[in-house]
């Protein structure tokens, strides 16, 4: 390409009005390939989760999306996402009953006990600001991304299993065919490439939400203002990014 | 007193300490990978790691670059929020080539799925009693799977 002087005052247009990784993704953008744009930039993004009870059905189509779209393995007591029924008899609300058969993948049979209080609380890596699990990594080989998403480095990993012991939301599993620690990852492959997590494009009452909190006209900022949330132990001062609306007291 | 001459002793521990030193930075530049530490106390490289699985479900807006016409059928419905993939499955190979064909869900157990009742579901939700309701025909007979309300 001849640099003359209009290729070298566009060039240096772009750059003058916008950052450097914006510029290089400049000719993609303008020609709607979003996609193909080179370098995310992680440090523009805050990624949070809202989880909405009111809305969860139960159909345990999130926890099937997962598991297809992370090669997550399909045995039982492996899930990156999985759905919790609580049952609450009003003489003995003390003691919730809580079942997740496969954790959901198949939905849930019929109740069939009446007069109790009965929902569904879908859960997933609560992405925690900070997090526990990083916090014991021997090794490094779990972090925090510099959007916000706790991830695991499997070719780092030893196999420890301090970080399983260690999630107080029992988030995590050691992966039956690399032998390494594995959990939710957001679906960093998708939402670094602008699509929605599996189980938020899946979910079809709109139980789930992606939010990124860094940018203003997110409808996250909307929700959070507008709706009573809660997330997951707050008294473990874990900062979780995972928002439950609509969150029972019974719930743990 | 007399004076202090015993220098190679000193030397000899120098010595020791810089093979040491050098034995450490060697091993060190061998042992800790080149992106450790850039971004954070871990491989700045497992996150493009992370970012490199392929996709599986290919997403709303895929699979309405070609399907218009269902997309249009299904926007003025109380399904009109559900994702493609939600009752199909994952796409993302049929979204590549579309040669690749896409299975046609069972029109009963794609609803069921859903729509059978459960107390822990919402009260405004709509379930049924699939049997009471229809026997053990196909939703489909009655209902049409883009536009379910009659």
């Amino acid at each position: 390409m001849p640099f003359d002087r209009r290729a070298f005052l566009q060039q240096t247009g772009k750059l003058l009005v916008l950052t450097a990784p914006a510029a290089a993704a400049w000719d993609y953008l303008i020609a709607g390939e979003a996609e193909k744009a080179p370098g995310y930039d992680a440090a523009a993004h805050w990624w949070a989760m809202i989880i909405d009870i009111e809305r969860c059905i139960g159909c345990g189509r999130c926890v099937q999306a997962c598991k297809a779209e992370n090669g997550v393995s399909l045995e039982p007591h492996y899930f990156r996402t999985w759905v919790e029924r609580y049952q609450i008899d009003p003489d003995d609300p003390e003691h919730p009953q809580v079942d997740s058969p496969n954790g959901g993948y198949d939905g849930f049979p019929t109740a069939t006990k009446a007069g109790v209080k009965t929902f569904f609380v879908p859960k997933l890596c609560n992405q925690c600001a900070d997090s526990p699990c990083v916090q014991v990594c021997p090794v490094g080989a779990t972090f925090q991304t510099p959007d916000g998403v706790v991830l695991v480095d499997k070719d780092y990993c030893l196999g420890c299993r301090y970080c399983v012991q260690a999630c107080p939301y029992g988030c995590r599993y050691i992966n039956p065919e690399t032998h390494t620690a594995d959990k939710c990852t957001l679906c960093y492959h998708r939402i670094t490439k602008g699509l929605q997590t599996a189980c938020v494009e899946v979910c079809p009452t709109g139980a789930r939400y992606l939010g990124d909190l860094k940018n203003p006209n997110d409808p996250i900022h909307e929700f959070l203002r507008t709706h009573k949330v809660q997330v997951l132990k707050p008294q473990m001062a874990t900062h979780p990014k995972t928002f439950y609306n609509g969150l029972d007291g019974a719930v743990r | 007193m007399p004076p202090f001459r015993s220098y190679e002793h000193l030397l000899r521990l120098a010595a020791l300490f810089a093979v040491g030193a050098v034995l450490f930075l060697g091993l060190r530049s061998v042992l800790v990978p080149s992106d450790y530490g850039r971004l954070g106390p871990y491989r700045a490289g497992a996150l493009a790691a992370n970012q490199a699985r392929p996709i599986v479900y290919a997403g709303q807006a895929a699979c309405v670059d070609c399907h218009s016409d269902v997309a249009d059928i299904r926007k003025a419905n109380a399904h009109a929020r559900i994702s493609c993939e939600t009752c199909h499955g994952p796409l993302a190979g049929h979204a590549m080539d579309p040669a690749v064909a896409a299975v046609r869900p069972d029109p009963r157990a794609v609803c069921a799925v859903c729509h059978l009742p459960s107390a822990a579901k919402p009260r405004d939700f709509k379930t049924v009693n699939f049997t009471e309701h229809a026997g053990d025909a196909a939703c489909t007979t009655c209902h049409a799977a883009h536009a379910p309300k009659l």
